[in-house]
């Protein structure tokens, strides 16, 4: 039976199981808006400007796993998209994209709204496609859902030009693609992961650095396991947070720029390190040259070749899907007769301890007079008792909920770690509870980083999404603020946050509830009652400690043992 | 150091573009670059000249390989190799000028595929060193013009680069 390119874009989605489209609607996509139209299988979600029709698309992946998929219209609507697509690019989520584009005769020609798709999109997608033949379109569909969601995730983008979409073409959706150019490693090199194996149980003082990729491959049972086996210490990344229970004893915190006092000293000064998942960003190891120690052994575990010894050199490369491999090393270690050095790692967690005990997360909770920040996120995590859904804008506040709401389990924790996209928590928030409509859904903002995608209370109230809002609003692009102090002499060039909204009238103006919490003493009675309120979108502006920081801090340039730990180490 | 890339990809579109984004997205040298369909239609070869300490080599291969219509990347420093240039080079020759400049050309086993009474077009092949060298002989005042390809290269003997 013969399509239209329209029709099997429709047909395509619906077999590859999307249940939603999160998009907006424009010339170039009218007959492909005429096809949602009639059929009811995938649902469209009209979002208020297409950044979030892919944020939306991509809390919907991070949080249960499947592709994202959203639809956007040629020209602005593509560059409207473009802050999301490279927001998902960093993070390797999974996810397709369809644009519209010009007619197939009109490209090339500066056409009513034609940018060069494909071009403005390539530096920040794991691939893209033109399709100038609707006999070509539902073949590039399948291989969009199989290149996106295969090997190291990430957006892919499929440009359909007008013309396309209304053509006539035979419709078979095929069953699977293979691509000569493309196939990712999966299993590990057996001799490299025994290697591995045989060096975690000589280690002295070991540590295990999981990060975003365990999350990704769905591997954190596998992680756990191999953690809790061995008894070794085991730190995340930003982007790892869940991967490991956060509230295991084996657990040191998250690492880096804002991590913990003792995961980052166990990193500098372990003898054996085994990275899965994780690629040595630069805001996790600081300085790669204060980095280094001669006498630390590296074994990288990456289904990606090129994060390996990109920036730091490893002694053990592992290419391969996390599962499989840590399959294999599991394997490995009950076949093996060799045990943990039992003497050495107590004395290195005796060192841990120490370290830990320096509780460098503690601050002034016995304040009555002014609301801190990291007590709100310690009432969000008691309030939901540690299971709601956590989204984040970027700035200080998401590095409170990073640093004190625990995450124990994977895919609760949905950040821009990679691009650190201001504007990425609502609309991702809406994401998620389309994923889980029965579930707790928060997003930890900023006064500053809402007001970046805050049309969206729009789409929360069409669509009954009851998302908790909760706005540490300090009056400051509080991060900027704090490195402005930091390094540059107290200046604090344009970083106040003036005219501010009546953010409790804002959100009854779009129909939710509003609420404005001064006191520290009524936080969390404002918590329970907005989590009470199980069919509301409820907008907690929170007014926090003006002059508040986070700490521990690596300095910009600085190596990860020359952390500030509070404003009195200044 | 300088290496010089082999790669096969798919014979598309925007293959090329995305394989010279990414040396200047990531800030890498690029010397030169040639591409030309090969035997097989749906493949094109492509020859990159380029320089770089081993670390950052080794991460351009990587990331090549990463595009996804790269098909495949060798890299013809790991083995024994052959490296030709082609270059077209106009030079003005004319009075006591024009024999000269016949016997340089000679000698480095060019040839004159084009003459007028003022000017022989010469066309030379061999590696960059060779072609600079040539050039050089030449004195630089009568160098009107020249076109050069850059390097292609491939593998000596039983290495063999196909899919
Ligand atoms: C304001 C701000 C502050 C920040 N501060 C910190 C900080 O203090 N600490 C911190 O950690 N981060 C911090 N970040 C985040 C940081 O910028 C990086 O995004 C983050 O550290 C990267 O996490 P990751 O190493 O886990 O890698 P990810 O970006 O999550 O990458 C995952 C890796 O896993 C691999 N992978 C994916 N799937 C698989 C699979 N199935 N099998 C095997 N491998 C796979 C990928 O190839 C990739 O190499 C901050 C960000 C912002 C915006
Ligand atoms: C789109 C975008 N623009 C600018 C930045 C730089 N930036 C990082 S944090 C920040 C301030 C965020 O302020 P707010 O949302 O109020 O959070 P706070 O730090 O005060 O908690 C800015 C401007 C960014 N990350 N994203
Ligand atoms: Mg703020």
């Amino acid at each position: 039976m013969q399509l239209s390119g329209a029709e099997i874009t429709l047909r395509c989605l619906a077999e590859e199981g999307v249940e939603y489209l999160f998009g907006y609607p424009g010339g170039a996509v009218l007959y492909i808006y005429d096809e949602i139209f009639k059929q009811d299988k995938v649902k469209h979600i009209l979002v208020r400007h297409e950044q979030a029709a892919i944020h939306a698309a991509d809390g919907y992946a991070r949080s249960c796993g499947r592709p994202g998929v959203a639809i956007v219209t040629s020209g602005p609507g593509v560059t409207n998209a473009v802050t999301g697509i490279a927001t998902a690019y960093l993070d390797s989520i999974p996810m397709v994209i369809i644009s519209g584009q010009v007619p197939t005769r009109a490209i090339g020609l500066d056409a009513f709204q034609e940018v060069d798709t494909v071009g403005i999109t390539r530096p920040c997608v794991k691939h893209n496609f033109l399709v100038k033949d609707v006999n070509e379109l539902a073949t590039t569909i399948k291989k969009a859902f199989y290149v996106a969601t295969s090997g190291r995730p990430g957006p892919v983008l499929v440009d359909i030009p007008k013309d396309v979409s209304q053509h006539l073409a035979e419709y078979s959706y095929p069953s699977s693609v293979t691509m000569r150019s493309y196939n990712p490693v999966i299993k590990g090199h057996a001799g490299q992961i025994k290697k591995a194996v045989q060096m975690l149980l000589e280690a002295k003082r070991p540590m295990i650095y999981a990060g975003g990729g365990v999350i990704l491959g769905d591997s954190s049972h596998l992680l756990t396991q191999i953690v809790r086996e061995l008894g070794y210490p085991c730190t995340n990344t930003l982007m790892g947070l869940g991967a490991y229970p956060a509230t295991d004893k084996l657990f040191v915190g998250m690492l880096g720029m804002h991590g913990t006092y003792e995961a980052n000293l166990a990193m500098q000064n372990c003898d054996v390190l085994l990275a899965i998942g994780a690629r040595f960003d630069d805001r996790v190891i600081g300085n790669p040259e204060h980095f280094f120690q001669s006498g630390r052994r590296i074994i990288h575990v990456d289904i990606d070749p090129s994060s390996i010894s990109k920036r730091v050199k490893v002694d053990v490369p592992i290419v391969g899907n996390i599962a499989d491999v840590a399959e294999e090393m599991l394997k490995q270690l009950h076949a093996s007769d060799a045990k943990p050095d039992a003497q050495a790692l107590a004395a290195w967690w005796k060192q841990i301890e120490e370290w830990r005990s320096r509780d460098c997360l503690r601050f002034d909770r016995s304040n009555t007079e002014i609301i801190k920040p990291q007590a709100v996120v310690e009432k969000l995590y008691e309030v939901t008792n540690g299971d709601a859904y956590i989204t984040s804008d970027v700035g200080q506040h998401q590095m409170w909920a990073a640093q004190y709401y625990k995450f124990d389990k994977p895919r609760r924790w949905i950040n821009s770690g990679g691009l650190g996209t201001m504007g990425f928590g609502l609309p991702s928030a809406m994401g998620v509870q389309f994923a889980f409509p029965n579930d707790m859904v928060a997003c930890v903002t900023g006064e500053a980083s809402i007001q970046m995608c805050i049309q969206e209370l729009s789409t929360c109230k069409q669509y009954h999404l009851p998302i908790k809002i909760v706005n540490l609003n300090n009056r400051y692009l509080g991060m900027v603020r704090q490195w402005q102090e930091l390094q540059h002499g107290n200046r604090y060039s344009e970083s106040y946050m003036e005219a501010l909204p009546d953010f409790v009238k804002l959100a009854e103006s779009y129909g939710h509830v509003g609420m404005k919490i001064e006191k520290p003493s009524d936080v969390e009675g404002a918590l329970r009652e907005a989590f009470a309120l199980k069919d509301r979108t409820v907008f907690l502006d929170f007014q926090t400690d003006q002059t508040e920081n986070v700490f521990p801090m690596v300095p910009g340039g600085k190596g990860l043992s020359e952390m500030i730990l509070g404003s009195e180490d200044l | 150091m300088r290496h010089i890339l082999s790669l096969l990809l798919e014979n598309e579109a925007g293959a090329l573009s995305r394989v010279a984004g990414l040396f200047s997205a990531r800030a890498y040298n690029i010397e030169s670059l040639t591409v030309a369909p090969t035997e097989d239609p749906t493949l094109s070869r492509m020859t990159i000249v380029t320089s770089g300490s081993d670390d950052v080599i080794e991460q351009i291969t990587k990331q090549l390989n990463k595009l996804i219509e790269v098909v495949k990347v060798f890299d013809l420093n790991e083995g024994r190799h052959i490296e030709r240039e082609l270059m077209l080079v106009k030079i003005r020759s004319e009075g006591k000028d024009r024999e000269e400049i016949k016997r340089t050309a000679d000698i480095f086993r060019g040839r004159v595929i084009d003459v007028t009474d003022r000017i022989y077009t010469i066309e030379l092949t061999g590696t960059r060193d060779k072609l600079d060298a040539f050039l050089e002989a030449i004195d630089s005042a009568q160098i009107l013009e020249t076109v050069r390809t850059g390097a292609s290269g491939i593998g000596r003997g039983e290495w063999i680069l196909r899919v």
